[in-house]
């Protein structure tokens, strides 16, 4: 696993080149270009709003600009996690052609799509500190969380990337299935609503390994505290624990790629 | 300089027919063996068959080693093992150094890029740093003629286009092996020759070349050792003038029955060409070349005439001759009966390859009893002066500078008509 992940890095510059690529090839020979990349999350966002608006009209209290915000700062994430899932577990099997005909380390491939994913994200993430910054939600010491819930949230979805690709180069149904499970995960995954509203069952919710890290991001960035702990550490461990198999999984398998896509 | 760069040691590869997984039967038992691969017992199982098996060789610091063997003799095998695409089933395979290959050269393009970032991806791919490719990107960019172009994305670009860039970026890797599959076939003859320079100018540089090739004239020019492949397995290794009479032999033994696949009533059972000294590969221009022709009857044939005609590597006829022309007048041969057929030639040929065609033609129905394409293949080497397909035999009678002569256009030398600079 550490051969891996040092050729990896004596190789950074392939993933930065092939980071690049998918961001370039992604946007290319669209007529709104990059524009897209802030006009997907919004629209994600939208969508949230009318769930949240339907919530709020139902329940008959008003909706508040707290509301919206804590959909902006899930949403986006969400978004970014499904979209690496998505486009990671194809990663591989879009470069057959590299797979079977040139060496490289293959980890650069589900790596490089989560990355591409991660530069749309940024890019949102931009635009929803601006509507944070209007909103008036302010500042705290809390933010620190930030950086660290992200990484770990990236690192989650590196370690389902890699694991998808691998499976799915065996399997395309794997590519299905991702599809499918990604499809109807929203639904439970507090994204357009907060895991509190299930009472007692809210820790149900939260075994899925996302649920917290969004949770946290939006209880840091709005309600200015530090994320629950326990739920924090539970993440952490299962992302970690994720990860590494993932990379022995990758590593097992790699040899058989060519012969096997 | 005898240190070993490339050493591989009983080399195995074993592949599955058909497709992967046939059913869910076969693919739970697959999974988890693949998950929890055991010691490797090098058996073979229901429709597996070896791509490779027991190959070892060695390559030394400097040295240029030819790969050559038919379709399916398991040389890309070799080279996807050696680059790491694949891993061996069994054996093991110890570079030392960086290793490169002219494989596949385009297959990092990406379509939709114009060729300024294909070359910056690909360079990337191939294993060079974004620091390297900068450093070489104008040399890359000159090398494959495409200033003009570079801007523009590579679906635009047409297939030769293509793969010189490829070719292009590939050149400018440095690695201490190079591995080289049959990508000198690309783009037109200038830029052939190109590649063919650059290649010559990495083996003087002190890389390792590992060179696998039909063009047995390139593995033959390039290579001072090489390594026969024969159904998976090493028919000769050795230097490659012997190596490559070994191919020519298996080849010729390897031969069907006849044109058609069915049974022939006579047929051409031998074709050879040697000189004085006997059977030969290489032959200096000029000199005299043999061609004997066996063929054997099944039963009473008649009228017969044997053809031999002699192609250069294009298949491009240049030569032939018959018996009947050379006023030997109809053959005939009884069942059992055998023919046998001397043909000698003056080798006006300029250096090149050449194959032979032989044939038994009957004139008065014009039709072949058999024939037998490319039966031999002999290269000419030496007439450094001409260029071209054969040797006129050139001497300069005159070459004198006269102010005196403006009008008199007496004795003007047309240029040949092929022209290569």
């Amino acid at each position: 696993m550490v051969d891996g992940l040092k050729e990896l890095f004596d190789r950074r510059d392939l993933l930065y080149i092939v980071t690049w690529r998918e961001i370039k090839i992604k946007y290319k020979q669209s007529v709104m270009g990059m524009a897209w990349a802030v006009l997907m999350p919004c629209i994600i966002v939208c969508a949230g709003l009318i769930v949240r608006f339907a919530f709020a009209r139902l329940s008959g209290n008003p909706l508040t600009l707290a509301d919206l915000a804590f959909v902006a700062v899930k949403a986006a994430p969400w978004a970014f996690f499904v979209s690496a899932l998505r486009f990671g577990a194809n990663s591989l099997v879009a470069n057959t052609n590299l797979v079977t005909k040139v060496y490289m380390p293959r980890l650069v491939f589900p790596i490089a799509a989560v990355f591409s994913q991660l530069f749309d994200f940024v890019v949102a993430g931009v635009v929803i500190t601006v509507f944070l910054v209007i909103s008036g939600v302010g500042v705290s010491v809390h933010l620190i969380w930030v950086p660290v819930l992200i990484v770990l949230l990236v690192l989650l979805a590196t370690a389902f990337a890699i694991m998808f690709s691998a499976a799915t180069l065996f399997f395309r149904d794997v590519k299905y299935i991702v599809e499918v499970i990604l499809t109807f995960a929203i639904f439970f995954t507090p994204v357009f609503y907060e895991s509190h509203l299930f009472g007692p069952w809210a820790p149900l919710l939260l075994v899925n390994p996302v649920s917290p890290l969004l949770e946290g991001l939006s209880t840091v960035v709005i309600l200015h505290q530090s994320p629950p702990l326990f739920w924090f550490v539970y993440s952490s461990v299962v992302t970690a624990v994720l990860f590494i198999l993932a990379l022995l999984m990758f590593q097992k398998l790699d040899p058989f790629f060519a012969e096997s896509i | 300089m005898t240190e070993n760069v490339l050493e591989v040691h009983e080399l195995a590869k074993r592949f599955r027919r058909g497709e992967l997984y046939n059913s869910l039967r076969d693919l739970v038992p697959a999974l988890t063996g693949r998950l929890f691969r055991g010691k490797e017992d090098g058996s073979l199982k229901e429709r597996e068959f070896w791509a490779l098996r027991g190959v070892s060789f060695s390559v030394e610091c400097g040295e240029a080693f030819g790969i050559i063997g038919g379709n399916g003799a398991g040389k890309s095998t070799i080279l996807k093992l050696l680059t790491g695409i694949m891993r061996p089933t069994t054996g093991s395979i110890r570079v030392a150094g960086r290793i490169s290959a002219l494989i596949e050269v385009s297959a990092g393009f990406h379509q939709d890029l114009t060729g300024r970032e294909n070359i910056y991806l690909n360079g990337a791919i191939l294993g060079m740093t974004r620091d390297e490719i900068q450093k070489r990107f104008d040399a890359i960019v000159d090398f494959s003629g495409l200033e003009e172009f570079i801007d523009t994305p590579v679906k635009r670009y047409s297939s030769g286009m293509f793969a010189r860039l490829g070719f292009s970026v590939a050149a400018h890797v440095d690695p201490d092996v190079l591995l080289v599959d049959e990508v000198l076939s690309v783009g037109d003859y200038l830029f052939q020759r190109k590649c063919m320079e650059r290649m010559h100018a990495v083996i003087r540089n002190g890389a390792t070349v590992v060179f696998v090739s039909h063009n047995l004239r390139e593995v033959a020019n390039l290579c001072q050792r090489s390594l026969l492949l024969e159904h998976g397995h090493v028919e000769t290794i050795g230097p490659t003038s012997e190596v490559i009479q070994a191919y020519y032999k298996s080849t010729e033994s390897q031969r069907s029955g006849g044109v058609n696949g069915e049974d022939k009533q006579v047929m051409i059972t031998r074709v050879s060409v040697y000189d004085d000294t006997g059977p030969q590969v290489e032959f200096e221009s000029g000199s005299k070349l043999h061609v004997t022709v066996q063929a054997r009857a099944m039963a009473i044939h008649d009228d017969m005439s044997v053809v031999i005609q002699i192609v250069d590597e294009n298949q491009y006829p240049v030569f032939d001759t018959c018996t009947q022309r050379l006023g030997a007048g109809a053959i005939r041969l009884e069942s059992d009966q055998m023919l046998i057929c001397t043909f000698e030639l003056n080798l006006n040929l300029a250096s090149g390859t050449f194959h032979v065609n032989a044939f038994l033609y009957r004139y008065l129905t014009e039709q072949n009893y058999d024939r037998w394409i490319s039966a031999a293949t002999f290269f000419v080497s030496g007439a450094p002066e001409v260029r071209g397909i054969v040797t006129l035999r050139p001497k300069l009678a005159e070459c004198r500078v006269d102010n005196t002569a403006e009008f008199e256009i007496v004795n003007q030398t047309f240029a040949s008509g092929i022209s290569y600079d």
